[in-house]
């Protein structure tokens, strides 16, 4: 019976690394809610002696923290619902709509993926000032509207649907976007979660672009509002560990109740290829 | 032909012509928004494009490789180059075996509540860097943070983690290990799961210990994975950027912490050197082309 001390070995290594990552977070939490000062106190405690909600309230009353919170939504709800319409599209087209060219193409867009969307900022931020985007919501939405990854993941999953329900969708007559909109929008509906929770965690938590793009404050999104404040605030502990509770609960939600779509979705690019 | 054939044919011009215009949305924006502006980074990097540039693009200047040559003698990229480096080397490796190891750890046999696990594990990748950096910049407080509180219980000295240059990096690779190591050992776990227990069982009757079932039997049958980690890591890590612009005020202290993309962003969006920043993000591409190509080769190598 040598079993029991390995067994043992294993789950007290596994509540250690739990403890590890939850701490961070926790103390984030407990600190959200701690009188201004307290968390800079020696000795230091990790829990609040009075727990308050005044930070929170000086994020939405004093620092209008509140408005980056609709910008954040309103980017990452918009981007991902405009997404979802291009990369269903494009992925279904990919696996079951045979034209001129289709495998080239679809090769050369999953090799693209190598090059770094660094290189492109520059000319982009040129291009979007000409247009008049810069300083926009759109300026930040549009040029992530066709994430290759949504694509390859849609029609990897697309491959699966059987050719003769197609087939005899068309044999009653109907036009290859009925058939779209009818037949395979519903069946790809799992994938198309995923994706759309993909999306959306992506766009929310997203930094470099919105911090290039917008330039003056009302329009910053959470994270770029949260990057700015710390220079201004700082000293203030508290202040700053509530702006990130705001920021970081609505995809910490988002994932807790959709964790086995998202979980799922992730090891199919992997594992598949 | 027959009325069937004929059908057969118009058909497939019409598939044709819907796949092709089903597909064009997603070409059009990949085009505009993505090829153009490669394509035009290339052009750019080639050129002195400056912040006069920006108000009148006719001062604009062909200078061929001149920018890559200023690169060449200039102390603070190769600063930037080196700790980039640095980060992917070690932090990426590291990153890679820690998930490695979490995800043996949750798959091991006879582990109780293993969804809860793999959830709260998970739960680092899904937040925002930003969020998590501002968290992580305080923990690392060398007063107040909760790491030196804990390191002192272990009587180790006070660590000024983000302020000396040489604790700096380690402290950016801790907090993006356990920021990122969730999302490997899940892709991990997969592959763990698709190898039959019998072989284990069979392993074990031959006399098998943990160590050589590991290496015999449980990395082979991870390779795909690990290529697939290995090089997916290392691009994700070539771009750092959100953790110094975050918890060391843009790549401090003394530059300890200065990344490649962090040397552009400053170059052409603080200064707005477009033409040399472009210059910087090449470097950067083909620096992540090899790296690519070489695990690739690697990987073929072993086969």
């Amino acid at each position: 019976m040598r079993r029991w001390p390995a067994l043992v070995g294993v789950h007290l290594a596994l509540v250690i690394v739990a403890v590890a990552t939850l701490l961070p977070f926790l103390w984030m939490l407990s600190a959200s809610l701690m009188p201004a000062g307290e968390a800079s106190q020696w000795p230091p405690s990790f829990l609040p002696s009075r727990p308050t909600l005044a930070n929170y309230r000086a994020l939405f009353q004093r620092l209008d923290l509140g408005r980056c919170f609709l910008n954040s939504a309103f980017v990452a709800v918009v981007s991902t619902a405009l997404a979802l319409l291009v990369v269903s599209l494009a992925g279904y087209a990919f696996a079951k709509l045979r034209f001129p060219g289709r495998s080239r193409l679809f090769r050369t867009l999953l090799t693209a993926m190598v090059i770094p969307a660094q290189v492109a900022m520059l000319p982009l931020f040129l291009l979007l000032r000409e247009v008049g985007l810069v300083n926009t919501y759109w300026g930040v939405i549009i040029p992530a509207l066709a994430p290759v990854f949504g694509i390859f993941m849609v029609r990897q999953y697309a491959l699966s649907l059987p050719d003769e329900l197609l087939d005899a969708a068309r044999v009653d007559g109907a036009g290859e976007f009925t058939i779209y909109r009818r037949l395979v929008l519903p069946l790809l509906r799992p994938i198309l979660v995923t994706f759309g929770v993909f999306s959306f965690i992506g766009a929310w938590n997203d930094f470099m672009w919105p911090l290039i793009v917008l330039t003056d404050d009302r329009r910053y999104t959470l994270p770029v509002a949260l990057a700015n404040l710390i220079g201004e605030h700082a000293q203030d502990i508290e202040l700053m560990m509530a702006g990130s509770v705001l920021t970081v609960l609505p995809v910490l939600l988002l994932f807790l109740v959709l964790q086995r779509t998202y979980v799922e979705g992730l090891t199919m690019g992997g594992v598949k290829e | 032909m027959t009325a069937a054939g004929g059908n057969r044919f118009s058909r497939s011009r019409r598939e044709a012509r819907a796949g092709l215009a089903f597909v064009a949305p997603a070409l059009a924006l990949i085009a505009v928004f993505f090829v153009v502006p490669v394509v035009a980074g290339f052009l750019l990097a080639a050129t002195d494009f400056d912040i006069y540039a920006v108000g009148d693009p006719a001062t604009t200047r062909f200078i061929g490789f001149g920018n890559f040559a200023t690169l060449l003698h200039d102390p603070v990229f190769w600063r930037a180059l080196g700790n980039t480096f640095y980060f992917v080397l070690v932090g990426g490796p590291l990153s890679v075996a820690v998930s490695l190891g979490a995800a043996l750890l949750v798959n091991a046999r006879l582990v109780r509540c293993k969804g809860l696990f793999r959830t709260v594990y998970f739960a680092p990748v899904v937040t925002t860097m930003v969020a998590v950096a501002v968290v992580w910049r305080y923990l690392y407080h060398p007063r107040f943070g909760l790491l030196n509180q804990l390191l002192a219980v272990a009587g180790i000295g006070p660590v000024n983690w983000l302020g000396d240059p040489r604790w700096a990096m380690p402290a950016v690779i801790l907090m993006a290990v356990w920021k990122n190591f969730g999302y490997n050992m899940i892709i991990f776990v997969a592959g763990l799961q698709s190898v039959p227990v019998t072989i284990y069982e069979a392993a074990r009757v031959d006399g098998a210990g943990a160590w050589q079932q590991f290496r015999r039997l449980t990395l082979p049958a991870l390779r795909p994975m690990l290529v697939f980690v290995g090089v997916i890591t290392m691009i994700g890590y070539f771009q750092l950027f959100t953790e110094p612009y975050v918890m060391t005020n843009g790549g401090g202290p003394l530059n300890a912490t200065l990344s490649v993309v962090m040397y552009m962003y400053k170059q052409g969006f603080r200064w707005w050197n477009i033409g040399f920043g472009a210059a910087v993000a090449l470097v950067l591409f083909l620096i992540i082309l090899a790296g690519t190509l070489l695990q690739l080769r690697l990987q073929k190598g072993r086969e």
